[in-house]
């Protein structure tokens, strides 16, 4: 899994890319979190992303925590068919901010 | 599982083997004939109960698991095989979904996506013999 960082001006892209499992997600968790307590507005592209499973949600799930503690905000976007089955499986499309793409998210000023 | 696994490979207990698995799991489900989303929740479902025996049963310390697939008529038969102390199955429960917490999903996971799992008597010399089962039709 490679994890890129893009800063975008008023927010940070993270573009975890390739397979976020539990050997890699310690790293996507890691990346979040700094972000969150360093109080950014954060937009995850998860379009690269070809296998998530639970300790790559429980990545984002801790950054949702963090975002909704009062730390950064958090939206994720451009989800690839991997990634929405899995967090559909664990009924968090409802829960995350969602949007279509990165651009979508960053002009929601999410 | 009627007649000899189309897999039966035994690997280290640790995560940077979890790729090589899911790969394993993936090709004999391919083999079976099953769809592509058969085959996904399969890889989904061992990948998880395979973090379980990693992080739960041998507790990060290592040992090893057994992979075995096969297929009997209409369903996916997949066996986990464990050398770590036998554990309680009344244990290993999905958390609800309305608490919003980062871990704990695994089990979920595997309960949706499988029709069903269940610890069955070990064999000599193992911990744990975890079977899990998906039905597929008429491919066999």
């Amino acid at each position: 899994m490679m994890v890129e960082i893009i800063d975008r001006g008023a927010a940070t892209v993270v573009v975890p890319a390739g397979e976020v499992d539990l050997e890699h997600s310690p790293r996507l968790r890691r990346v979040l979190t700094e972000l969150m307590l360093d109080h950014r507005t954060v937009v995850v592209d998860l379009g690269g992303v070809s296998y998530l499973d639970s300790s790559g949600i429980a990545s984002l799930v801790e950054a949702y925590q963090l975002a909704r503690g009062g730390a950064g905000r958090l939206t994720l976007a451009n989800l690839s068919p991997p990634a929405l089955r899995v967090l559909r499986l664990a009924r968090l499309d409802q829960v995350f901010a969602i949007a279509d793409t990165v651009d979508a998210a960053l002009g929601s000023g999410s | 599982m009627n007649g000899p696994p189309l897999l039966d490979r035994r690997f280290a207990a640790r995560p940077d083997r979890l790729r090589d698995i899911r790969s394993a799991v993936a090709e004999a489900a391919g083999r079976l004939g099953c769809a592509d989303r058969i085959v996904q929740d399969v890889v989904l479902a061992v990948d998880e109960a395979c973090q379980n025996i990693i992080r739960h049963a041998y507790r990060g310390l290592g040992g090893d698991i057994v992979v075995q697939l096969g297929g009997e008529p209409g369903r996916l038969v997949v066996r986990l095989i464990d050398f770590a102390p036998p554990v309680e199955p009344a244990r290993i429960v999905p958390r609800a979904l309305d608490d919003l917490r980062p871990g704990g999903l695994g089990t979920h996971f595997i309960r949706t996506v499988m029709d069903d799992v269940a610890f069955l008597p070990p064999p000599p010399g193992a911990g744990n013999l975890l079977q899990m089962v998906k039905w597929i039709g008429g491919a066999s």
